[in-house]
């Protein structure tokens, strides 16, 4: 099946989990560092860098970008260390994010209270990802280098459902 | 007096740049013959069709000159220096100035901080993990592991008492890899180190990860644990990428090493199925 962001309502209700789907549109990375910054703009009551609505976020920090290329090998870390992050964002706004592996019960239930959706990519398949890529545009917190916020444009990139809006889950 | 011979340090740069952008961009070729070999005997279709294209991006990484995995790791040194070898120069220097230059020349990522409290980025992925050792001759063995942390993350030791015996190791591997689900990136190679003491244990785990994969164990007992283990792993329906499947890992890979009468330490170094490591002699 394949997806455009932003994601609307209808689209979200209807996914399953496990369901495959090629994503196309934005993505905007954020990982480690970037959620500390972007918990801080919450709490202080400071607009993120980028409206949340029908938008996702990547947790990735991408190798940089080889002559000729938009962008370096770019797949997704490790979803779990940005649970004590994502429930506040959820609340924020945010609706879709794309990493690897399980979520903590608070953010499969932040993503039920507020129809969110979690979606997995392949975890060390970063080459293949990355040309699924085709723009891509460093837009807040520069200094943290890999860790920044990009926005990429991506085409047609292979995705599954991990968690639905539902909070069904592929993961055991 | 045996002759010494002298190498300049600036051959070990060369080697570790090299080993660095070879280990990053080309998957061992054990690793991926045990990725076709599970992609055959797979039954769930969806691992089937993640374990297709784990050797798709393989295959993608090397033809594009990309990075396996964008998290190049921390990279891990393992040198073996003959007796009679002279190196001039500081040879950890060498070895970092190796990993400067190859990342890059590679354009991978830098992972490494300065510091697990200031948390700066060093921007060169520098410091390396350097172990060093001993042997007769004149050569000099360097083996580059860069490890990501996705997997390293996941990994565990624990010291056990003599009485918990094979069995309560056993449950603590098993355990481990449980706990650990889709986050290291299965399927896994799975290090264990038996034996030592506490950092000995934990180097074992991580050295036990250089064997090829799909060779035997040289000891007849620990190839019978590895194979009962490797069973018992892949009953646990994780899977490749976490989405289930007979395929949680393709090794796992044991070194033993004399302990103290009070103690069983065990170490479980988890390795993903981009297991990345390269070795020269020089």
């Amino acid at each position: 099946m394949e997806i455009m962001t932003p994601f609307l309502d209808e689209t979200i209700k209807n996914l399953r989990a496990g369901d495959n789907i090629l994503l196309s549109g934005f993505l905007y990375t954020g990982r480690d560092a970037a959620h500390k910054r972007l918990l801080e703009l919450a709490e202080n009551g400071k607009k993120p860098p980028f409206d949340y609505g029908g938008q996702a976020i990547y947790y990735t920090g991408p190798c940089p970008a080889p002559p000729g290329r938009v962008i370096g090998s770019a797949g997704p870390t490790t979803s779990g260390r940005m649970d004590s992050f994502s429930p506040r964002l959820i609340k924020e706004g945010l609706r879709v994010m794309v990493g690897k592996g399980a979520r903590g019960e608070a953010v499969t239930n932040a993503i039920k209270e507020h129809q969110g959706l979690y979606l997995a990519a392949l975890g060390g398949a970063g080459a293949l990802l990355s040309l699924c890529i085709t723009e891509s545009e460093v837009i807040a917190f520069a200094d943290l280098g890999t860790e920044a916020i990009y926005r990429l444009t991506v085409l047609k990139m292979p995705l599954i459902v991990a968690i639905d809006s539902e909070g069904r889950s592929i993961y055991k | 007096m045996n002759d010494i011979r002298i190498v300049d340090a600036k051959k070990i740069t060369e080697t570790v740049r090299d080993l660095c952008i070879k280990a990053n961009l080309c998957l061992n070729d054990d690793v991926r013959q045990a990725l076709f070999n599970a992609s055959l005997s797979e039954e769930n279709q969806t691992a089937k069709k993640v374990l297709n294209l784990l050797l798709e991006n393989a295959k993608l990484a090397e033809v594009n000159q990309l990075p396996l995995c964008q998290d190049t790791g921390m990279v891990i040194v393992f040198v073996t220096i003959g007796e009679n070898v002279h190196v001039t120069g500081n040879i950890s220097a060498a070895i970092n100035e190796g990993i400067r230059v190859g990342y890059r020349k590679g354009y991978f990522r830098n992972s490494v901080i300065d510091s697990p409290l200031s948390r700066n980025n060093t921007n060169d992925n520098t410091p390396a993990v350097i172990h060093y050792d001993f042997a007769p001759g004149d050569e000099i063995k360097i083996t580059v592991m860069p490890k990501g942390f996705g997997s390293e993350n996941m990994g565990n030791m624990k010291m056990l008492n003599p009485a918990d015996g094979i069995a309560g190791a056993e449950e603590f591997i098993i355990e481990t890899v449980k706990k650990a689900g889709a986050n290291p990136c299965p399927p896994l190679i799975v290090g264990v180190g038996l034996g030592g003491t506490m950092e000995k244990a934990a180097l074992l785990s991580k050295q036990a990860l250089i064997r090829a994969v799909g060779s035997p164990n040289p000891d007849p007992v620990l190839n019978e644990l590895e194979e009962r283990f490797l069973r018992r792993i892949n009953q646990l329906d994780i899977g490749p990428a976490g989405y289930g499947g007979l395929t949680t890992a393709l090794a796992v890979q044991i070194v033993s090493y004399p302990t103290h009468i009070a103690g069983f330490p065990v170490a479980v170094n988890t390795a993903c199925h981009a297991l990345r490591h390269r070795t020269e002699i020089i």
